[in-house]
């Protein structure tokens, strides 16, 4: 079966788009060939810096023939009618008809129009153009002479050549014959810019990557990838280094080169007194080079690990003294940096965070620290905190903001601030919250430990979400642009996986009076607006977070459909010992007795057109009824209060055994206790008594919430 | 008796500039000299931003003083000038094989391409002031950006037709790269050895010294505010004086009026500097000055030489 090669060879694409580029030129190829009736066996794309390739395996030659039979009018119908059907079966006369009797309709023409299969090679060429034209480039550009015309083809940096060839393994395959904007497909590229500048020619997939081979050109980015990986390594053991992984740098830079070749560089130890993370960063960011630690430890080695292009003639001599003179400037700038920050107090700095807007509607960022650090003092005892400690942290968290270090590397907020508070002898736990008050930055991060930085991870959080909400700049669908949602998780793992019991309605309140008093002018009312809005936010987030711990959604429904579930800790604790007791046999038979109890006052409830929702009368129990329907009235009294009690002491555990001992006086009574009894007071009185069933299990949860 | 000097891109500042000039010029670009103005950047010369516009072939390469007030450091940092030089090559509509061009110009100056690693990297142009953008590369040798790669899509609010293809090369930085200098003030600038060399610090480590004074501390922000808001008046009514046909007929003025446009830029990179810009005011700045960039484009696509 004839296969498919496709190069789109153009000028240096963005590293951080390849990847995707070729994913969209594999769909779009192949949807477009299935979409006309043209099955293939496999399809593969690749992406280097300055080409995109595509080949499709094991396509039919030609497309299937088509036959199709239209009906026309029947045989005398008038001469328009008649004309209408020759020109749309695309027929010459009626002589080229056959006519057909139908039993109840008489005669009538009939055209069979058979469409032989179309070749492949003109199919692509139809559908090629077109997808090239309309490529989903993030941003794409015109260029050259042709962009003073209207209409000119757009492609992410100026498009050079098409290679495109379609024939079988055993043939010298065809050129795709089309042409986009000038640039005719044909059988010729080019390998590394540097290596192998001369053209050559393709003409399959299976000839096309052993030549760009010999052309010094890495086709698949996963390997490309992987030497740079194992070279890496390689040369990092060699002189006794470990290197410092980064699966994001490895991508970027394998998309920087078509050939890679690995290099050490190294810089002055001296250096080594700037923090690991910031020579991390700078090395990383400007220089896309990967940073080495000593193999005999965590503390980094005056080394780096750069990948170049080239196989040069030096053997990279140049390149590498080259990338040492950048690192150095850089590290100097750094040095620089933090040896300028260090010379002033993060207290000293809080001024300059009261020019600096956090949003337009919220305040500055000084106005946000006095109200997160008013909330940390107040949200203290809570978590243990001394509330002194969790003040002070609240206050210096944001000033590393304004430092030199964290305007040239943003994502060191926070770290460097731990940093230079250190410096200036703070209390440990000062120092901790400061990098940690941004903790966890997702369903995955460390969830801090310190009860200082809880209180201010909490208070941080808690002020984004009543600010947010009092602007009503909420998520919506997928936008998120303030990562609400990821706070409000943050706020949720701190609750449970530190175990802090706290008022969610109280603390938010607080959070909103503090935004009156600090920042917002005229906010939304809490109570009015959004605070229910806002703890629904909160309930939906530790639905998921619960569903990903593996808890049933039925059973977190269960506990939210009771009144005032705003302590998240009790909520989450009643969904654990409810799911547990439903594994027990009690808890199964329970709940079967309950679904049971349920259905019956539903249907007699809505046969009576009342609800059956006084207490049992006990005296008639007591004189009329049956000895199980006495039992289960006992039962049922002392369950209740015990779990109620249970349930105050926040004892889960306990109300679900209170509820246990029901089980028992439940099948017993629904064995031997005909409900629906002659004597109507005896009957409503053995409904109240199902009513009381269902008052008792709402003790620890909406049992008609449960599912089975 | 004058002693020996040498010219070679790798012994002297000024002999890059004439190896990237002679390399130019024989490329068929006019060989332009600095526009007579305070610009931040090569890009601001009317023989870039105006002649962009337009459906008419333009070549032209030259170097550009640029101010940057912000970015002095009192001569004290080996990296940072407020002032320093752009070489700018400008090719409309670009040629085809820009990049080879680029590479040969590379060669020119004496970067072994068979010894250095030169990289193309993602890098998106904007000029919120110029209300211009682009798509290109920084240019990387060795792990240090040596130029910008930019094709040009739009300036001042006008889609190029055709694109212009714009190299910016930062010349101290090569310079320093190819003499082997860490220190920007110890680049030889005339090639002369011994007593006769001059160094890029004899000539201008003063003027660091002395513009950082004036940027940072003293330049008279309640004169720059009135010559800022006097510019934007100057360009507007120059905009109008240069039509006195009416919007429709061809403008007469509008490279004075671009002019003026340059200035109040400059001032408010001043005043930018000074620190007497909030945030928010910043933006509005920033809007005011594009706008004018936009009469002045609208105007110049109307001239002799924008027009069609």
């Amino acid at each position: 079966m004839p296969d498919l090669l496709l190069e789109l060879r153009s000028e240096e694409i963005p590293a951080r788009m390849q990847r995707r580029a070729a994913e969209d030129l594999r769909k779009l190829v192949t949807d477009a060939l299935v979409e006309r009736g043209f099955l293939y066996e496999g399809a593969k794309a690749f992406a280097t810096p300055r080409r995109l390739a595509l080949h499709v395996a094991g396509l039919p030659p030609r497309g299937e023939a088509v036959r199709e039979e239209r009906r026309g009018p029947r045989v005398g119908a008038p001469e328009a009618a008649v004309q209408g059907f020759l020109k749309g079966a695309g027929l010459a006369s009626l002589s080229e008809a056959t006519t057909v009797t139908d039993p109840k309709k008489g005669e009538f023409y009939l055209a069979v129009i058979e469409r032989p299969g179309r070749e492949t090679l003109d199919v692509l060429a139809e559908i090629l153009p077109s997808i090239i034209r309309n490529f989903p480039w993030p941003k794409s550009m015109r260029w050259g002479r042709a962009s003073a015309q209207p209409g000119a083809l757009r492609w992410v940096r100026p498009l050079q050549s098409i290679v495109a060839t379609f024939g079988p393994e055993t043939e010298t395959p065809e050129t795709v014959p089309f042409a986009v904007d000038g640039i005719e497909a044909g059988t010729v590229t080019y390998g590394h810019r540097f290596l192998a500048p001369a053209a050559f020619e393709v003409r399959r997939f299976d000839d096309y990557g052993p030549s760009l081979e010999r052309a010094k050109v890495v086709l698949d980015a996963d390997r490309r990838k992987d030497i740079i990986l194992h070279d890496a390594r390689d040369l990092a053991f060699a002189r006794g280094l470990d290197l410092v992984e980064d699966e994001g740098l490895l991508e970027e830079v394998a998309g920087l080169v078509e050939w890679p070749v690995v290099l050490m560089g190294s810089f002055d130890a001296s250096f080594l007194d700037i923090p690991a993370e910031a020579i991390r960063a700078t090395i990383r960011a400007n220089q896309k080079c990967f940073v080495l630690r000593r193999g005999d430890g965590e503390d980094l080695a005056p080394a780096f690990i750069l990948v170049s292009n080239l196989v040069a003639s030096d053997g990279g001599a140049a390149i590498t003294a080259g990338n040492e003179r950048v690192v150095r400037a850089r590290l100097s700038d750094a040095k620089f940096f933090w040896e300028t920050d260090k010379a002033i107090r993060l207290e000293d700095r809080l001024p300059k965070l009261d020019s600096i807007v956090f949003h337009e509607k919220l305040g500055t960022q000084g106005q946000r620290v006095e109200r997160i650090a008013t909330l940390a003092r107040d949200l203290a005892p809570l978590v243990g905190a001394d509330p002194d400690l969790a003040h002070r942290a609240a206050t210096l968290a944001k000033a590393d903001l304004v430092t030199e270090m964290v305007g040239e590397f943003p994502e060191l907020q926070g770290l460097m601030g731990r940093k230079y508070a250190s410096l200036q002898g703070e209390h440990p736990s000062v120092c901790a919250a400061i990098e940690e008050h941004y903790k966890p930055l997702g369903p995955s991060d460390r969830v801090p430990t310190d009860p200082v930085s809880v209180a201010v991870a909490l208070a941080d959080k808690l002020d984004t979400l009543v600010g947010f909400w009092a602007i009503d700049e909420k998520p919506t669908g997928s936008k998120d642009p303030y990562a609400l949602r990821r706070a409000a998780l943050g706020v949720i793992r701190l609750i449970n996986e530190r175990q802090i019991k706290i008022g969610l309605t109280k603390s938010l309140r607080q959070a909103d009076h503090f935004l009156s008093e600090k920042g917002v002018s005229a906010p939304a009312k809490i109570e009015e607006d959004y605070l229910p809005d806002l703890l629904a936010f909160f309930a939906d987030r530790l639905k998921v977070y619960l569903r990903e711990k593996g808890a049933r959604h039925d059973l977190i429904d269960a506990v939210f459909a009771l009144p005032g579930q705003d302590d998240l800790l009790m909520v989450v604790r009643r969904v654990e010992a409810l799911g547990k007791f439903l594994e027990t046999d009690d808890g199964r038979n329970l709940l079967a007795g309950y679904k049971r109890a349920a259905n019956i006052l539903r249907i007699e409830e809505k046969k009576d057109g009342r609800a059956y929702d006084a207490e049992p009368d006990a005296a008639l129990t007591a004189s009329s009824g049956q000895p199980e329907e006495r039992a289960l009235a006992d039962a049922l009294a002392s369950a209740r209060t015990s779990a109620s009690a249970a349930v105050a002491a926040e004892d889960f555990e306990g109300a679900m055994r209170a509820l246990s001992t029901l089980r028992a006086p439940v099948d017993a009574f629904f064995d031997k206790v005909t409900v629906n009894a002659e004597d109507p007071a005896l009957r409503a009185n053995r409904l109240a008594l199902l009513n009381a069933l269902r008052a008792a299990t709402r003790e620890v949860a909406e049992f008609s919430k449960i599912e089975g | 008796m004058s002693s020996a000097v040498d010219l070679a891109p790798e012994a002297s500042f000024q002999g890059l500039i004439l190896t990237l000039q002679q390399f130019w010029a024989a490329q068929g670009c006019v060989i332009l000299q600095p526009y007579d103005m305070e610009v931040g950047a090569g890009t601001f010369h009317p023989a870039t931003t105006l002649r962009a516009l337009g459906p008419k072939p333009w070549k032209a390469a030259y170097v550009q003083p640029s101010r940057r007030p912000k970015d002095g450091r009192y001569g004290e940092n080996p990296n940072r000038l407020q002032h320093y030089y752009q070489f700018q090559v400008i090719l409309k509509p670009n040629p085809e094989n820009l990049q080879d061009l680029y590479l040969a110009s590379l060669d020119a100056i004496g970067v072994d391409l068979g010894l250095h690693d030169i990289r193309f990297v993602e890098d998106d142009w904007e000029s919120p002031t110029l209300g211009a953008w682009g798509l290109g590369w920084e240019c990387w040798c060795d792990g240090m950006e040596v130029s910008q790669f930019t094709y040009f899509q739009q300036v001042a609010g006008f889609e190029c037709a055709p694109v212009a293809g714009e190299l910016t090369y930062g010349l101290e930085r090569l310079a320093m790269y190819v003499q082997g200098v860490e220190n920007v003030y110890d680049l030889n600038f005339n090639g002369g050895a011994g007593a006769d060399k001059v160094t890029y610090g004899d000539v201008f480590l003063q003027a660091e010294q002395e513009y950082s004074r004036h940027n940072f501390e003293a330049a008279d922000t309640a004169m720059l505010f009135r010559q800022f808001a006097d510019a934007e008046k100057a360009c507007r009514s120059y905009l109008v004086a240069g039509e006195p046909d009416g919007p429709e007929g061809r403008h007469r003025m509008a490279q004075p009026a671009y002019d003026q446009c340059i200035k109040a830029s400059h001032v408010f990179n001043l005043l930018d500097a000074r620190g007497v810009i909030s945030v928010t005011e910043r933006q509005s700045y920033i809007l005011r000055v594009r706008e004018l960039a936009k009469a002045c484009g609208a105007a110049w696509l109307r001239t002799a030489g924008g027009a069609a």
